[in-house]
């Protein structure tokens, strides 16, 4: 269990910082020499390149520099909620984070004050695991499968120049 | 702050479809496992990731783009940390919306500033009457306020009841999306 990190400043991330975070985040170079390629197009060293990943990586700007899988086509997932007293809270989520397949849980403010997100290889493995987990908490678990996709993609332009001033 | 379109329909398909008959194969499998927490940064990432798998980097990449063009793979990216970027307020908002206008609606507030995802799901009554998700991120719980405003104007007469549930505590977090293969029963 953590804490958030707190926000960084974006004074500290200089312009080759910024255009390699708004050049990449849709997408880099799917061929045998992707940072080379980059640098190429940014006017920058192979090695340069790779330095500025790792850095902006190791402060936690980047989260991650690879492919984002969707997992509803890679397996079977589902978002779950659970109500249980504010006081115990952290005790459940304990429960919840130790269970196999899950990979996100957030306490939210609302009576459902655990939001989960629980993953399987396949829809009755996702069920089981639902099923094991829900028995071990001993509260009903709401299942909220994705019915629609409206929109997916969490990439958008980064306002540096607002984000300055805050 | 605007934000890209992606839709997905095939959400009820794909759903009843087994992860093999999406085309995922062992190796492909094993390949998702060692990436999905972020490619070596090193100046042939797919050569390092096939030395562990005992793959040529040369499967790996054609693997990679066999995934990405079948959708598996959405991108493969920088992903950028908007907490750690100033984004520290997320709403979740969920909303009870008309049945008959969910998709319509569905599509149009996906597109509405501050809107990262946004997603029709069943309603659980009575405890649970909402039946859109869209997921707000702002710099603050006021500008999450508003863009949820925004929303609720969109929605109109067609919304009956909306919250915002704020995060107070992210619990567990992580990349790792790919469960591993259950043994075979």
């Amino acid at each position: 269990m953590h804490c958030r990190p707190q926000p960084c400043h974006v004074q500290n991330l200089d312009a080759l910082d910024r255009r390699l975070i708004d050049s990449y985040q849709r997408g880099l170079p799917v061929c045998p020499r992707p940072f080379a390629r980059i640098a190429e197009r940014l006017g920058a060293a192979e090695d340069e390149v790779i330095a500025r990943l790792e850095r902006l990586q190791a402060r936690g700007v980047l989260s991650r520099v690879g492919p984002v899988f969707d997992h509803a086509r890679a397996g079977a997932s589902l978002l779950a909620a659970v109500a249980v007293p504010e006081a115990e809270r952290d005790a459940f989520a304990e429960l919840i984070n130790a269970a196999p397949g899950v990979n996100h849980n957030y306490a939210r403010e609302h009576d459902y004050n655990l939001w989960f997100v629980m993953t399987a290889p396949d829809a009755s493995a996702l069920d089981a695991r639902l099923d094991t987990l829900e028995a071990r908490l001993g509260v009903p678990i709401l299942r909220l499968p994705m019915l629609e996709s409206f929109h997916i993609d969490l990439a958008f332009p980064i306002p540096w120049a607002e984000l300055e001033r805050t | 702050m605007s934000v890209s379109i992606c839709r997905s329909s095939q959400g009820s398909v794909r759903d009843a479809l087994s992860p093999d008959e999406r085309g995922l194969d062992e190796r492909d499998r094993a390949i998702v496992l060692a990436t999905q927490a972020g490619l070596p940064l090193v100046p042939d990432p797919w050569g390092a990731v096939g030395r562990e798998l005992g793959l040529t980097g040369e499967e790996v990449l054609a693997r990679m783009r066999a995934m990405e063009a079948r959708g598996v793979i959405r991108r493969i990216a920088a992903v950028p940390n908007h907490y750690r970027l100033g984004y520290v307020a997320n709403g979740m908002t969920v909303w009870d919306v008309d049945d008959a206008e969910v998709e319509r609606l569905g599509r149009e507030v996906a597109a509405i500033e501050g809107v990262s995802h946004c997603y029709r799901r069943p309603r659980h009554l009575p405890h649970w009457p909402y039946n859109l998700f869209a997921m707000l991120h702002g710099r603050s719980r006021e500008e999450v306020e508003s863009q949820a405003e925004a929303l609720r104007a969109r929605l109109g007469e067609a919304c009956r009841d909306h919250r915002i549930l704020y995060s107070s505590r992210i619990l567990k977090k992580t990349g790792l999306r790919l469960a591993r293969r259950a043994p075979q029963a």
